[in-house]
């Protein structure tokens, strides 16, 4: 269970409060305005912003002070989450070993996780080499290796077309399935949220509200919800 | 990381402050004299001149190597860099031989019934400034232009930009974040200059801080006059750095997929200003280079086998110097792109300022009541020429090292990368490039340096400027050329082998 | 400044435990001395083969940057003897109260008198300008000539350099009170100004100058070594300044007997046959000198005492500064 126990962030210009947990195996969207700090959210979660105040609970662990490499989630950014010099390989290895000290079993785990993302055969390639699904999909198969509890998606897959970001959504969720994280995503888009996750959170005028169904949500927006559904 | 790196930071403000600290010491106080002005004038007025000619001049040779694509672009970027690596006194014979009073420049203008042109003056100054920085001004915008990401280029070649937009969207604010570092650079290194200024300007109205140090040392033996001097000529280079990051704004591009540089330079007349461009810069720093190896080839064939031992000695200093330079620029390149203390930038840019003989004079004091200095000759050597090369290769590394933490930091840290894998999976090879071209610059600069050790010397062990100048002291003109170009030559191998190597392991 | 001070220190105590049987001398002279081409390995070797000891020499830049690091050292010195002062440095020198009296009589080879109790000559020259027969036929024929005429010439600056600063006192001896008007006559016959005595012959070399502020013995390398006797100086009329470079014994020193003998081996033949084809000097001693060492000798010597020396370089340098800083 992930569990944000009176989360403060704060920013010259910037405030935002978090007081709820989300049950494991949950799949959970994130929606709100532009700049009301959804991205924040997971940074902090994932390590990269400190908050001012609260905890951050992890099955009843305090991550907080944990550095981002160590807690038991992975991230994927809303672009270079692929290292560029490195094969695909590579890149994916480092979801079993940083250092790339693989053995052979581990080899062909990478192999089987680059098989079961779709990139059989491309194992030497470079991502620029890639297209955008591609290297998506390269991302998700390191993910797989990682093979954390907990996924934090900042919108990994918005450059990609609505075909190809549904087909992504599928391959997290069946990801999600395999290694049974917990995922929250980032999303600006209703749709991706009412297809991929059970639960939603609303990030508006300074507060994360705790996750509310999703279906739910969208029948009765509360007034940001609706100004931002409006406004889209 | 963090911690080696406010070590290091520590230990350079120490061998920057802590000679000028037993100078000043062994004076009892420092001073300064009315006359200490015009020194103090003319160092500036030279110094600025030459940083700000300098880098202008390296604009559009930078830009042109950026966006043409020619053969042999890659052995004129290497060859055009030679001139920085000189010796001193190895310039200024090179210099003179073609822009002199009896150069070839003159005895082609006497040929063609034109005036002659007239080397000694500020305008010599300026010109042996600019021969000796323009490579490495033009290196540093160049790797500016390579650090902004081919993405941005496609996307300004969809958005069908003109040049002129090309300039103000992507180069400008390049320019902008890299230029202030050059200047600061430049100007740093001709604060410093005391033989090219002497003699390329012509005699005592060329008086600058160094050789106003000199005078307070040898002639007056005046320690707290040097130690004054050298406080000011360090405190202006500290001034220069610090208005360098005043100056500087990160342009922001952010980081890319490296994919391969789609941009094709525009044609027309700016095809023509390219061409002109890399002529102009190539004959005027290649030109003295070919007088150079035209003076040293007589004098190569039979060097003393004295000569070849200095060179052994050398080689193995510049490679010591060189490990330990890029272990500190890189350990404070790094700590400083992820936002690490600001001290730790002027801990790398301060030895730049540094006055040499000061240095080793300071250096002498601390040591003598140790160890005899003379048994120090080589480690102080590497350290020496470890520490006047920092600052190069730190400027050099910190913004690919900044695009790198930008760029790819959130990911290795999301992923655990960190330690000796880091560095070997992430830091080495993305900055490769970087690293190349500084080694290659610090070992090429750790050959040629001298000053600073006159003081350490012992009869044995002498390097190998070391023996070109007991070889011109001695009438042996002849195998002095030779050995200076065999320095040059060994300096030049040493560079190219570090800046190629950078530059495949990058590939 | 930790891992190479420890290393030297391993080094040095390994080296110590080694030579610790042997008496150490060590001399501390300029650079070109002891340089492969210079006086000092013949010097050394034949020395050791009569002292039973190690001769050692310690090595910094010219004569004046000598006396800077005595200075700097003071008493706790390592060296035994100083070698390579020279005349204009001398009063300097003696004012430190590091030397001892060498106990030696004059040297009898130098045009002029020179006994002192703390410095003992052991090699001399004549500054002149020295050209090139075939650019120049007819040199001028003194420094008002010089100033009067188009030839250019290259000098060292005195501030950093021992024949820079040779050149300050010859004007000054020979012209007196005229010589600051004389230094503006001249500024535009310098081409340049350079640190030192090698960057300046290597420009006259490249023909960047007519003439070189150099010795009346330069020509006799070129003549010797080279086979070429195309060089010469130039005989001014006012007479020529002597460089006298000498060597004394340290107060401080820990071999005092040693160090005495080094300097009286100094004046013996070993010792001075070797100077006019290494160090291209005089020999301090009277002696037959080579084949081709010496065409003409200048009629008047120039040199200043010690004390005058000491008291006419300070205003001398503001002159000269004054002149050429226009």
């Amino acid at each position: 269970m992930l569990q944000l126990d009176r989360v403060e962030l704060a920013q010259p210009g910037f405030r935002l409060t978090a007081d709820w947990s989300v049950p494991k195996g949950a799949r959970v969207a994130l929606i709100g305005p532009s700049g009301a700090g959804k991205s924040s959210l997971l940074s902090a979660i994932a390590g990269f912003f400190p908050p001012v105040a609260g905890r951050i609970l992890w099955a009843g662990t305090d991550i907080g002070a944990m550095p981002p490499g160590a807690r038991p989630l992975s991230i994927l950014f809303q672009d270079q989450n692929l290292f560029p010099h490195l094969t695909l390989a590579q890149n994916v290895a480092m979801g079993l070993r940083a250092d790339l000290r693989l053995s052979t079993d581990e080899r062909a785990r990478v192999a089987a996780a680059l098989a079961r993302v779709g990139l059989q055969g491309l194992d030497d390639r470079r991502p620029g080499e890639l297209s955008g699904g591609q290297q998506g999909r390269a991302a998700l198969a390191r993910v797989l290796l990682r093979a954390r509890p907990l996924l934090l998606l900042d919108e990994p897959f918005a450059a990609l077309g609505p075909a190809l970001k549904g087909q992504m959504l599928g391959l997290v969720a069946e990801v999600a399935e395999d290694t049974g994280a917990t995922v929250l995503m980032v999303t600006h888009d209703p749709a991706d949220a009412r297809r991929f996750a059970e639960l939603t959170v609303l990030v508006a005028e300074g507060v994360a509200h705790r996750p509310h169904p999703t279906e739910a949500l969208f029948a009765e927006p509360p007034p940001p919800l609706a100004d931002y559904l409006g406004g889209a | 990381m963090a911690s080696g790196a406010r070590a290091i930071g520590a230990l350079a403000l120490l061998l920057v402050a802590a000679p000028l600290v037993a100078v000043a010491w062994a004076a009892g106080g420092v001073s300064l004299s009315a006359a200490d002005w015009a020194a103090l004038r003319f160092t500036v007025l030279q110094a600025t001149v030459s940083s700000v000619v300098s880098v202008l001049l390296a604009v559009p040779v930078a830009k042109a190597l950026a966006r043409r694509r020619f053969p042999g672009r890659g052995a004129l970027i290497t060859l055009m860099g030679a001139p920085s690596l000189l010796p001193v006194i190895v310039a200024v014979l090179g210099l003179v031989a073609v822009y002199g009073r009896a150069g070839w420049l003159n005895d082609g203008l006497a040929a063609a019934g034109l005036p002659r042109v007239q080397v000694y003056g500020l305008q010599g100054v300026v010109m042996a400034h600019v021969f000796l920085n323009l490579p490495l001004a033009t290196r540093m915008l160049l790797q500016g232009w390579q650090a902004i990401p081919a993405e941005r280029f496609r996307l300004a070649e969809s958005l069908s930009f003109r040049p002129a937009d090309v300039a103000r969207h992507l180069e400008r604010p390049m320019l902008a974040e890299v230029v202030p570092g050059a200047l600061a650079t430049v100007f740093a290194v001709c604060l410093t200059s005391f033989a090219v200024a002497l003699v390329l300007g012509g005699g005592p109205r060329a008086t600058t801080l160094e050789l106003a140090i000199y005078q307070a040392v040898r002639f007056d033996f005046d320690l707290g006059h040097a130690a004054g001097l050298a406080l000011v000529q360090t405190a202006l280079g500290a001034a220069a750095a610090l208005a360098a990051w005043r100056m500087a704004q990160a342009a922001g591009f952010g980081a890319g997929l490296d994919r391969a540089p789609m941009w094709r330079g525009p044609d027309g007349w700016r095809r023509g200003a390219d061409v002109l461009a890399l002529g102009l810069a190539a004959a005027f720093l290649l030109v003295p280079m070919v007088a150079i190896l035209l003076r040293g080839l007589p004098g190569l064939a039979d060097l003393p086998p004295e000569v070849w031992a200095a060179a052994g000695r050398s080689v193995t200093v510049a490679l010591v110097s060189t490990a330990a330079t890029m272990t500190a620029a890189l350990t404070l390149a790094v700590a400083v792109a992820r936002g690490g203390a600001r001290w730790l930038d002027l801990a790398a840019a301060l030895p730049l300022a540094t006055s040499g003989l000061v240095l080793g004079t300071g250096l002498f004091l601390i040591a003598q009541p140790i160890v005899p200095p003379t048994r120090l000759a080589l480690p102080v050597t590497v350290l020496v020429n470890a520490l006047l090369a920092l600052p190069f290769a730190f400027r050099l590394l910190l913004p690919e090292a900044r695009a790198l933490h930008a760029g790819y930091g959130r990911l290795a840290e999301s992923l655990g990368l960190q330690g000796p894998a880091r560095l070997r999976l992430l830091t080495l090879p993305r900055l490769a490039r970087p690293l190349g071209f500084s080694a290659g610059l610090t070992a090429a600069l750790s050959m040629g340096d001298l000053g600073v050790i006159a003081l350490f010397a012992a009869d044995q062990g002498a390097t190998l400027p070391l023996m070109v100048q007991r070889l011109m002291g001695a009438y042996r003109t002849e195998a002095a050329a030779g050995a200076a170009l065999l320095l040059v030559g060994l300096s030049f191998a040493l560079f190219w082998a570090f800046d190629a190597g950078g530059r495949r392991a990058a590939a | 400044m930790k891992p190479p001070l420890l290393a030297a220190t391993v080094v040095s105590l390994a080296a110590g435990a080694a030579v610790a049987e042997t008496p150490v001398l060590t001399v501390l002279t300029y650079d070109s001395f002891t340089s492969e081409w210079g006086p000092g390995p013949a010097v050394e070797q034949a020395f050791e083969a009569i002292c039973g000891c190690d001769l050692r020499f310690v090595t910094g830049g010219d004569g004046a940057a000598l006396l800077a690091r005595l200075k700097l050292e003071g008493a706790a010195s390592e060296a035994d003897v100083v070698l390579g002062l020279d005349t204009s440095l001398a009063a300097e020198a003696a004012a430190t109260g590091l030397f001892a009296p060498h106990g030696q009589a004059a040297a009898k080879g130098l045009p002029v008198p020179y006994d002192d109790p703390l410095f003992l000559p052991y090699d001399w020259g004549w500054f002149a300008f020295v050209h090139d027969k075939t650019r120049l036929p007819a040199p001028p024929a003194s420094f008002e000539a010089l100033a009067a005429s188009e030839v250019k010439v290259v000098i060292q600056d005195p501030r950093s350099s021992t024949p820079g600063l040779g050149l300050l006192l010859w004007v000054k001896a020979a012209h007196g009170d005229r010589a600051a008007a004389l230094w503006a006559e001249l500024a535009d016959n310098i081409v340049t100004v350079t640190p030192g005595w090698s960057e300046a012959y290597g420009l006259f070399l490249e023909g960047e100058a007519d003439m070189v502020l150099s010795y009346t013995t330069s020509p006799a390398y070129h003549r010797i070594a080279e086979q070429d006797a195309g060089k010469d100086w130039a005989p001014f009329a006012e007479g020529h300044y002597l460089q006298v470079e000498v060597s004394g014994v340290l107060a401080a020193s820990d071999q005092p007997d040693l160090a005495r003998a080094f300097v009286a081996f100094t004046q013996g033949s070993e010792f001075q046959s070797v100077i006019p084809t290494t160090n291209w000097m005089y020999p301090a001693a009277e002696m037959p000198l080579p084949e081709g060492f010496e065409t003409s000798r200048p009629e008047v010597s120039l040199l200043m005492t010690a004390d005058e020396a000491q008291a006419a370089r300070g205003p001398a340098l503001a002159e000269w500064q004054a002149a050429l800083g226009q």
